[in-house]
């Protein structure tokens, strides 16, 4: 009943909800980075489930390295986050509009 | 033997570039002595070697001498070479080309005695002028005699614009005055034309025959008259008939046929030595001599022929008609000459080629001694050209008036001059031909005969009979020119008097030229007339049996009977044919229809391409065009870059979403 | 229904049901709190996949490190949570129909194309392990040898993490004194010393 099918299904629910979530979280971007960590999570499941059902420890590993690689960007997204708080007071994504063209 | 005739051939050309070279180049040191002097020894040697070969060939009866002197190139198995192939009408054109040109240079020397009054006093062109003109008459001797001694269409092409350049060096010698250079200009413009036509045929020539050389052009032409060629698809021509009409299109550039005429008679802006020399005794004939020349391949194409004679007989009879109501002295004569050289043309177009070449010979004795003695009357007029103010000069002028009067007779054909048997032979040929387009030309030449005898005589008359209607400031002034003038009109009025009759049998009805010219069979005009001639004197007498002889007689009858008896008839008829006269005063308006039509027509082109092809099109639509483009689409794409975080998040996930469309699709 | 059906459809109900939290949250704290619920389930999730070792990782690393950071930065940013809300409704509908294309989009990979174009149908049995199987083990014997480059580049990238972390956000006090090695070469004798000439005076 449950397969790998199952899995993926629900790594796809993941991954659209937290494309619903950036597309309706214009004023936070803390809640935007959170989306992005349920993004790489979805892509987590996905590994583990594959990697369970093909016998393949491989999967695994690269989940690994994902959760290393998301750490490290979620640190470094939040120092930019607070050193542009720092410098414009706000973190409403509509005010960063500097690099309009 | 051959080898000092080689070098005497090689030194005909070479004296009177010689000549030219130093009084071109080195006339502010040596002088105007020095200048008049070089040139004439150049030309004179070139002169007494072409008397020479003429011996050599006409007397002593040597063969045809056809050789290469350098090979340029070969390409393709094509030779370009400076080649000569003298043979009896070489010899002919040579003697005639350095005779008269020999006469104008010594005449010269009295003409150009003060041209510095010509000039204003800081003119750079106008210091050492004198030297200046004798070299470019002699560098002319050059190019002509490169002209019409040459074996190849090649080195024909170059004499051909050699001789084009010298006389547009020459019209428009008197570079200060607009006149002179507009006609210069013309004159060039309008032999281009003629080039155009010309080159073209060059190329048809070298197309099909893969060859050059005359003889080897000429021994194909048999093989050509069957072969047609499709210019425009579908209609096929036939290829030795597009060769020589485009050949001849050059020579109606050249000898100045209807519509290429429009430049002779303002070339009678520069000096009246050239006019004696280029305008009717040598350049102008080159288009004849080249038809002449080429008498193997007109044969075979009865169209070409036909065309000649058309267009020759409508020159003929057209100008002449102009000649009628012109007051300026050098233009009765520069339209007497384009009448002349349609009759030339017309006896080529019935295959009378020694006909037309025997005329061109007599017609350049007597055109260049009218010129001449239009520039000694014009001498001692102080440069006055209009005949109205003139009239009376025969005691003022008696040598002039004497070589005019057997100039005069020459050219209406008086029976006995040289005119009278070179003219009577073509009417008579054409009336024995056989080609299309025959009787237009008879009635054209038999109609031409009284024009010119009226237009010649109405000269004579105003000029230098009658009363004299010149200011008394000139009166008191006017005395013969000295013997440099005087010498060279007595020196051309024997040979106008005297050369036909004795050569006219062997020239015309003997085997004067021989393998030269080439008639076929089935063009008998010539031969027609040969069957009745009987030697000279029986040429005159059969000639009071003819038509020609009483209108010639009319045409002076008129002539004194208006301009001397009743000058009222003269304006009477101006004004009840005002139309008629205004027709040939405007010249038929050829002139006004090349500067509306292809003059205005080059400009609004030029215009047109300017502002509409250049400013609009290239520099507008194009270069700006393309540059607004980019412009524009950049204003476009940058509405992308809002500076919006969630825009690229946005475009990030529709990128993905269509990567996976995509995906799916493939 | 087997009970591990049962367990996978609970968790994954409370998955599905926190992330939608994060998302529609109005305060970031109670977004984080949910966030880390969602990680929690997701850890159950993967211990029934038998990845015991990456489930415990995911609670310690993830749970542990990053949402503490998570919330850390929240409580510090002062935000106006009033200001927060704004214009989500309008931006719902587009929100809701993206999400919706790219759900059917991937779920129509695993679902009707899948079991052919992909043979995941051949995969639906998996092989159980043994009852003594480490996974823990089983991922070191594979880290250290056939991984051990992308090991070191992952140690490499944590280090480049901490050191730009500190580097953005360093605020440096205006007392604290330190030296700058860089500046104290660059010293020349004349920026210290400055030789004065006097008349030498004779001491009285």
């Amino acid at each position: 009943m449950i397969g790998l099918t199952s899995y993926l299904t629900l790594g796809a629910i993941l991954f659209a909800i937290s494309v619903a979530g950036i597309f309706l979280n214009r004023k936070n971007i803390v809640v935007l980075l959170m989306c992005i960590e349920l993004m790489l999570l979805a892509a987590n499941i996905n590994f583990v489930a594959f990697s369970h059902y093909l016998n393949d420890l491989s999967g695994q590993v690269f989940v690994f390295f994902i959760l290393t690689v998301a750490a490290a960007e979620a640190a470094i997204g939040l120092a930019i986050l607070v050193t542009l708080f720092r410098s414009r007071q706000t973190i409403d994504v509509e005010d960063l509009d500097t690099l309009k063209g | 033997m051959d080898s000092m005739m080689e070098n005497i051939y090689l030194g005909i050309p070479l004296a009177s570039l010689f000549g030219a070279i130093i009084a071109g180049f080195f006339g502010a040191q040596i002088g105007r002595k020095g200048a008049h002097g070089v040139t004439i020894l150049g030309v004179g040697i070139s002169f007494i070697l072409s008397l020479v070969a003429l011996n050599h060939h006409v007397f002593n009866g040597a063969a045809a001498y056809n050789d290469s002197v350098y090979i340029w190139m070969v390409s393709d198995n094509i030779r370009f070479e400076v080649g000569f192939l003298i043979d009896n009408l070489t010899v002919m054109m040579m003697s005639v080309v350095t005779g008269v040109s020999l006469m104008v240079h010594i005449y010269t020397i009295g003409y150009m005695a003060d041209d510095l009054h010509n000039w204003p006093k800081e003119s750079l062109a106008g210091t050492n002028s004198y030297q200046r003109f004798f070299s470019y008459i002699s560098l002319f001797t050059f190019s002509m005699l490169m002209l019409v001694m040459s074996n190849n269409f090649l080195q024909l092409f170059f004499g051909w614009e050699a001789v084009g350049l010298v006389s547009y060096l020459l019209i428009g010698f008197w570079s200060v005055r607009p006149t002179a250079v507009y006609a210069n200009l013309k004159a060039f413009l309008v032999n281009r034309v003629g080039d155009f036509g010309f080159i073209l045929g060059i190329a048809a020539v070298v197309m099909y025959t893969g060859s050059l050389d005359y003889y080897d052009v000429f021994a194909k032409a048999e093989v050509l008259s069957s072969q047609t060629m499709s210019i425009f698809s579908g209609t096929e021509w036939s290829v030795i008939s597009v060769i020589c009409i485009l050949l001849f299109v050059g020579a109606m550039g050249k000898s100045a046929q209807i519509p290429l005429h429009v430049w002779l008679p303002d070339s009678m802006e520069g000096p009246t030595p050239i006019s004696a020399l280029i305008h009717a005794a040598t350049m102008v004939t080159a288009g004849i001599f080249m038809v002449a020349r080429m008498s193997p391949m007109y044969e075979w194409s009865d169209a070409a022929l036909s065309l000649i004679v058309v267009i020759g007989a409508l020159t003929a009879f057209l100008m002449g008609l102009i000649g009628i109501v012109q007051n300026d002295i050098k233009r009765v004569v520069a339209y007497s000459t384009l009448s002349q050289l349609g009759y030339m043309t017309v006896a080529l177009g019935v295959s009378a080629y020694s006909a037309a070449v025997f005329h061109l010979m007599t017609h350049a004795f007597f055109k260049a001694l009218l010129f001449l003695a239009a520039g000694s009357v014009i001498i001692a007029m102080h440069h006055e050209q209009d005949m109205r103010k003139m009239g009376g000069l025969k005691k003022y002028l008696p040598i002039t008036y004497w070589t005019s009067l057997v100039g005069s007779l020459a050219l209406i054909g008086f029976p006995g001059f040289s005119g009278f048997f070179s003219k009577d032979a073509i009417i008579e040929a054409v009336h024995h031909s056989t080609i299309p387009g025959h009787e237009f030309a008879y009635m054209a030449v038999l109609s031409g005969v009284f024009i010119t005898a009226f237009y010649s005589f109405r000269m004579f008359f105003l000029v230098f009979h009658g009363e004299e209607r010149m200011d008394k400031h000139t009166r008191e002034h006017l005395h013969e020119p000295g013997w440099v003038v005087k010498g060279p009109l007595i020196a051309l009025a024997i040979p106008s008097v005297f050369i036909g009759g004795f050569t006219i049998g062997d020239m015309l009805f003997g085997d004067y030229f021989g393998s030269a010219v080439y008639i076929a069979d089935n063009h008998t005009g010539l031969a027609e007339v040969g069957k009745h001639f009987h030697g000279a004197w029986a040429f005159v007498e059969h000639s009071f049996a003819g038509p020609a002889i009483y209108l010639a007689a009319l045409g002076v009858f008129s002539a004194w009977f208006i301009y001397m008896k009743q000058p009222e008839i003269a304006d009477n008829m101006k004004n009840r044919f005002s139309i008629i006269y205004k027709l040939l005063d405007n010249k038929y308006y050829f002139d006004d229809f090349n500067s509306a039509v292809f003059g205005a027509g080059s400009r609004n082109l030029g215009d047109r391409l300017w502002k509409v092809g250049d400013m609009m099109f290239i520099d507008g639509l194009l270069v700006n065009g393309s540059a607004r483009l980019v412009g524009w689409f950049a204003g476009v794409t940058r509405r992308l870059q809002t500076g919006m975080l969630y825009h690229y998040a946005f475009a990030m996930i529709i990128g993905v979403l269509m990567l996976f469309a995509i995906g799916l699709v493939i | 229904m087997t009970i591990t059906d049962f367990l996978f459809f609970a968790f994954a109900g409370v998955v599905i049901a926190s992330a939608l939290g994060v998302v529609t949250s109005r305060n970031p704290v109670h977004s984080a709190l949910f966030l880390v619920l969602t990680f929690f389930s997701c850890s159950a999730i993967w211990l029934m996949l038998e990845a015991e070792f990456l489930a415990i990782t995911l609670v310690l690393v993830y749970v542990g490190a990053v949402m503490v950071l998570f919330l850390f930065v929240v409580m510090m940013l002062d935000i106006n949570v009033a200001k927060m809300r704004e214009g989500f409704v309008s931006y719902l509908p587009v929100g809701i129909v993206f999400a919706l294309l790219m759900l059917a989009v991937m779920v129509y990979v695993v679902g009707p194309v899948g079991p052919d174009v992909m043979g995941t149908a051949a995969l639906d049995n998996a092989v159980r392990q043994a009852a003594d199987y480490s996974n823990t083990e089983a991922l070191g014997e594979v880290l250290y040898t056939e991984y051990v480059l992308a090991f070191e580049i992952a140690a490499v990238i944590l280090l480049v993490a901490i050191v730009a972390a500190i580097t953005l956000t360093l605020r440096r006090r205006p007392t604290t004194k330190y030296q700058t090695p860089g500046k104290q070469i660059k010293v020349k004798r004349d920026d210290r010393l400055k030789i004065i000439k006097s008349d030498a005076e004779v001491l009285k």
